[in-house]
């Protein structure tokens, strides 16, 4: 018995209708896929996620800052906004 | 030996064998890796906008992302009210009624021409903004979930994934109201989704303690990732798709990197001990922005895995945190009733 996947006109899957050996037969065939799976290196992991965030830091508003002129959020002084 | 004793130690016999597969591949840790950074300088972001209007607790939020919306955000209260916000003017540009006030999830559509919200009603209902005359209305109302809508957000216009306190995900084909795929594995209530940057995947957390890796046009689960110590409230991508982060009640976040099926590192101090309700990534993944139970919300460097900041505004919980598309700036909504826009 497989729930992970219905296609048109899928009935509801009621968790509370699942036997407890349903759910055990569902965790081990999950298992059973998860155990395959190709994992790579946690350096190579660690450098390319050092890598992604050092290539975006420097137009990350939130950690740079940003000029009080240049803010769109800056305190709206006098004027109209016409929306 | 019972069935449900053969099934229970296959299972175990597999959990034994992906945690050795996953120990093989560790060769370091994040901390060791980033050992020669430096520590990001103390953020000190300021309210740039409070956004009145909401009578109620606030129980979430959501940005824009199309570029003719990145400034407009919706948020949803328990008075019974979806409003769309222009964050610039703190103007209110729609001011949506719910049929049902408890509400608990609300999303913007990428296209900006809808935005959806569901709750204790364990509907998720669909909002035209764009119709002919000006008026808003419920296009469709999505029923199926035996439980309450924790989060849902939408693929396209045609498209949405929700996730539910009966322990499933579903995607949704919204013209004809339908369920394409029920996503079932959890066991415990789903309590935050989100998709990733490709639109391919998405990943929930859930009150089992754990976050899932689900691919979306296959229908599969991909990866089941562990330890946290209790329920998983909130959950984010990081910006590149290639790591999730995570936030429990465990007060704790965690980074799981995909291509190595593990954490790589654990966001927590000794002097936090409330849960964590919701997060955000900076743009560039730098910063973590996480709301907690004890009204504040933490910056975190993702690198060093230490606090360099802290937004300290509302009277009450911040249910709910974002950073718009273009990371300019951030939102916060609280219990409190109000939401404030920060950089």
């Amino acid at each position: 018995m497989y729930f992970y996947s219905l296609t048109d006109n899928a009935g509801v899957i009621n968790m509370d209708e699942l036997t407890d050996v349903d759910k055990a037969k569902m965790e081990r065939d999950q298992k059973k896929i998860e155990v395959k799976l190709e994992r790579w290196m946690t350096s190579k992991c660690c450098t390319e996620f050092m890598e992604a965030v050092q290539a975006g830091v420097e137009e990350d508003t939130l950690v740079k800052g940003i000029a009080e002129d240049k803010n769109p959020f800056k305190e709206l002084k006098g004027g109209c906004v016409v929306c | 030996m019972g069935e449900m004793e053969e099934l229970r130690k296959e299972a175990d016999n597999l959990k034994d064998q992906i945690t050795e597969a996953r120990k093989v591949v560790q060769d370091t840790t994040l901390q060791e890796a980033v050992a020669g950074t430096t520590l990001v300088g103390r953020v000190q972001l300021k309210t740039r906008k409070t956004l009145r209007g909401h009578l109620a607790k606030i129980y979430a939020m959501h940005w824009g992302t199309d570029t003719n919306c990145s400034k407009l955000c919706v948020s949803a209260s328990q008075d019974g009210k979806l409003i769309v916000w222009d964050t610039l003017t703190t103007n209110k540009v729609n001011a949506i009624p719910l049929k049902s006030s408890w509400v608990m999830t609300c999303a913007y559509a990428p296209s900006g021409n809808m935005v959806a919200c569901g709750g204790l009603d364990n509907m998720c209902s669909i909002y035209n903004l764009k119709g002919k005359d000006g008026n808003v209305k419920v296009m469709r109302e999505l029923a199926a979930h035996t439980g309450y809508l924790s989060c849902c957000r939408f693929l396209n216009d045609s498209e949405i994934i929700t996730s539910s306190g009966d322990c499933t995900c579903i995607l949704w084909d919204i013209e004809t109201g339908t369920e394409k795929t029920i996503f079932a594995g959890h066991l415990g209530d789903c309590m935050s989704l989100a998709v990733s940057p490709d639109f391919k995947m998405f990943i929930s957390g859930a009150c089992d303690f754990t976050a899932k890796l689900w691919d979306i046009r296959e229908a599969t689960c991909r990866q089941t990732f562990s330890g946290h110590e209790s329920d998983i409230n909130a959950i984010g991508f990081f910006p590149n798709g290639n790591a999730v982060i995570t936030g429990s009640d465990d007060a704790t976040c965690k980074l799981y990197d995909l291509r190595a099926d593990q954490e790589l590192i654990t966001y927590q101090d000794s002097g936090i001990m409330c849960g964590v309700t919701s997060l955000a990534a900076s743009l560039s993944g730098r910063l973590l922005l996480a709301g907690y139970d004890d009204f504040n919300v933490n910056i975190w460097d993702m690198l060093k895995a230490e606090r360099v900041g802290v937004l300290a505004g509302h009277d009450n919980r911040v249910s709910c945190i974002g950073v718009s598309s273009d990371g300019m700036a951030c939102c916060t909504g609280s219990w409190d009733s109000f939401l404030k826009i920060w950089n």
